[in-house]
């Protein structure tokens, strides 16, 4: 009895496992145009994945569904878990770099910081271009030393740069930073200490007086920080925290009387799931994004119309159709096949390999009458990628949460990238200093 | 000086949170001599089912009793599954059986409630509250109170009644406890099931301020330090451990942090930690194991 009462135990379990893992798998031929998807849908981040592969997916099968692949070439997706790790991370790209049954891999998303700083000079040996929207390396932007790296839409450098244009326009102008406080409170990782060097640069132009506040992993108790920021009382709060640490950061805001219409949290405190556990302490809560939250864009109404309401979405819960995480797959997929589309007008349209892939980023040009075909008018920037310039866009909109949504209250916010180039350039110059690489000339023929 | 105590006090008050987590920590010690790496995934586990249910509809006081019933169920669970087959065996068998454990549970919390984060409203404002020139958290101190009802609670299940004087024979000396028939493996169903619900009560209030979510579980990080402090054997010891590394972390982040880049709470309180492992390594209460060799 003890031993059957075991069996089936074990039995049920292997059911269990068997029935929550099972992912059909993706049939690929070489017809077919691969899109590799490095997720994480499992761990501490598996909240905002499941809506972030949502939206790839929901696009991706748009592509297929509705206009018959890009250019007639069907595209073909398979899964991989990385947890958000690393060493996960290169696995997954170990696995999927030389295509899926013939299928050829030309662009690749490692989706997760740490997967894109171990992956970044493993891609540039492999020739697949690594497509980093709103994190990865700053100085990649140069693609004279990073040819197979692309940080698109929106760096940190200028994530912090449009932050402090918006607050000029809030404040009156740039004349009027003189001599406000700008505290930022920061994520003590690679990630948060990336705006360091461009806010110290920006405090010296306008005059703003310059305060970092550094909050170590995992910031889930964060009074001594804000008792630093109550005693230097600044004007605003820039946020730059991820995970548990940004509901933690507003709550002890709340606590601590400073006001949340006061404070911007940047790209990665910006989504729902980064306010709703704060409850009412974060109405008013203000953030950067480049990809807004809201569902009426004209690509939401295809995706309801086509993919919603038959059936066919990825999205387990629908109302989460049209959040930050759920947008940013879609502008992440959008990005991918723009770079394919592009890259077919030179090579002809089959699918293409990596340095087919990267030719088309470096010769992508979205502009808001490609946006409005596209139906992405308003949820993404321009995008105009060069062989020297592979962020792009350097533009953020601002949004406001009510309570239970989020508001659009800005346009597009460009960022002054010519002010923050040169150190850009001197940090790839150090990097290609260091590892011993020649910069590629960028003549054009590229 | 003002902004000196104010810090003090808020660090002390910080560290009952710190305290709830550790005293769950310390009953599984007590009882058994291992430390149970799956605490946290209970507390995300206990912290997930209340607001599961919450969200669902289910009246505050209904949804806590019912969580109450599943932790008391999963503590059952653990013991006829995991701890009674391996019994006798080392201690670090044990501890690696809880390590398994706590994967176990945070995926099956996961696979059955959803990965997605929660709000959790305890009704209890986390407003700034002023106490003459010293303002302090009222979200704190209802943590403080929480805290030290619990610890009283403890207090007297352990000293005043059979079972905490059976539980205590158990930790002093299973043979002997069990040669003068003490159920072990009763024993260890309750002291699961009482750790089940403390970790109940620190998730609660670590999910109302950060949200319910996986990150919950890692909150045993800030348990560490207190239980390296205060003992492993002692729950007052948890509770002063707790006051001990909030208010240290709290006054080094703002006055020796700023020196140094910042950013030193989490591993100022191991330095700490490190530093009574030197001078105490049975922590300040923890029992002294006496070996003849």
């Amino acid at each position: 009895m003890r031993a059957s009462f075991k069996q089936s135990l074990a039995g049920a379990a292997l059911a269990v496992a068997a029935f929550t893992t099972s992912v059909p798998p993706a049939v690929a031929s070489p017809d077919q145009q691969f899109i590799p998807l490095a997720t994480y849908r499992v761990g501490a981040y598996a909240s905002s994945g499941v809506q972030v592969w949502a939206g790839m997916i929901d696009y991706l099968r748009y592509i297929n569904e509705v206009e018959g692949g890009i250019n007639g070439v069907k595209l073909v997706w398979q899964e991989c878990e990385t947890e958000w790790t690393a060493e996960k991370g290169i696995e997954c790209y170990e696995r999927f770099k030389n295509g899926l049954d013939g299928a050829p891999v030309a662009v690749y998303q490692p989706n997760g910081a740490p997967a894109a700083y171990a992956l970044s000079e493993r891609a540039e040996v492999d020739k697949i271009p690594l497509i980093t929207l709103g994190y990865g390396r700053t100085e990649a932007t140069d693609g004279t030393v990073f040819p197979y790296n692309f940080p698109v839409m929106l760096t940190f450098y200028s994530e912090a740069s449009s932050l402090v244009n918006y607050i000029a326009e809030r404040e009156g102008g740039f004349d009027k930073l003189k001599g406000k406080k700008i505290a930022t409170v920061y994520h003590d990782s690679a990630y948060g200490r990336e705006t360091l060097g461009p806010l110290k640069l920006l405090a010296e132009k306008y005059g703003f007086e310059n305060i970092q506040i550094p909050v170590a992993d995992p910031g889930n108790e964060q009074s001594a920080q804000w008792r630093q920021v109550r005693q230097a009382n600044p004007d605003w709060v820039f946020l730059r925290t991820w995970g548990v640490s940004t509901p933690v950061a507003v709550k002890t805001a709340a606590r601590f009387g400073f006001p949340v219409d006061h404070i911007i949290g940047d790209i990665w405190a910006s989504s729902s799931e980064d306010v709703l556990p704060a409850g009412a302490a974060a109405k008013g809560y203000l953030a950067l994004t480049p990809y807004p939250a809201g569902a009426d864009f004209e690509i939401h109404k295809r995706l309801k119309q086509y993919v919603l309401d038959k059936g066919h979405s990825d999205l387990k819960d629908l109302k989460n159709f049209g959040s930050v995480y759920y947008n940013s797959g879609l502008v992440n997929a959008a990005v991918a096949v723009e770079a394919i589309r592009t890259a077919q007008a030179k090579f002809g349209k089959r699918p293409l390999n990596g340095e087919e892939g990267r030719w088309g980023l470096e010769h992508l040009n979205i502009d808001d009458a490609r946006l409005k075909d596209m139906g992405y008018l308003g949820l993404m920037q321009n995008l105009k990628l060069s062989c020297r310039d592979h962020e792009g866009g350097g533009s953020a909109r601002v949004q406001q949460w009510d309570g239970a949504n989020w508001t659009l209250i800005s346009d597009w916010i460009a960022a002054d990238r010519a002010l923050l180039r040169p150190l850009i350039d001197e940090k790839s110059a150090a990097f290609a200093k260091e590892k011993g690489l020649t910069p590629r000339a960028c003549t054009g023929d590229e | 000086m003002t902004f000196f105590f104010e810090t003090l006090l808020g660090g002390l008050l910080a560290g009952t949170l710190y305290s709830l987590v550790a005293i769950g920590f310390v009953l599984i010690y007590k009882a058994s001599g291992v430390f149970n790496f799956a605490q946290g995934a209970m507390l995300l586990f206990a912290a997930l089912t209340f607001v599961s249910l919450h969200d669902q509809g289910v009246p505050f006081a209904l949804a806590l009793l019912l969580t109450v019933i599943v932790m008391i169920g999963g503590a059952l669970l653990i013991e006829r599954l995991v701890l009674r087959p391996l019994v006798n065996r080392s201690q670090i068998t044990l501890f690696m059986a809880t390590l398994g454990l706590s994967f176990i549970i945070e995926g099956l919390a996961q696979g059955l409630m959803g990965s997605q984060v929660r709000a959790l409203d305890l009704g209890i404002d986390d407003v700034p509250l002023f106490v003459g020139p010293l303002m302090l958290s009222q979200f704190d101190l209802v943590a403080a109170a929480a805290a030290g009802v619990l610890v009283t609670v403890l207090a007297l299940l352990f000293n005043k009644t059979r079972i905490g004087v059976s539980l205590r024979a158990v930790a002093d000396d299973t043979t002997a406890a069990l040669s003068i028939g003490i159920h072990l493996n009763r024993i260890w169903q309750i002291v699961w099931a009482v750790a089940g619900v403390v970790g109940l009560v620190a998730g609660l209030l670590w999910g109302a301020r950060q949200g319910v979510q996986f990150s919950l579980s890692l909150v045993v990080l800030k348990a560490l330090p207190v239980l390296i402090i205060g003992g492993f054997t002692s729950i007052g010891g948890a509770m002063v451990g707790g006051l001990i590394v909030g208010a240290a972390e709290n006054l080094a982040e703002v006055y020796i942090g700023p020196l140094i880049g910042g950013g030193i709470t989490p591993w100022f309180a191991y330095v700490l930690a490190l530093a009574f492992l030197y001078m105490r390594p049975a922590g300040l209460f923890g029992e002294r194991a006496i070996e003849r060799v």
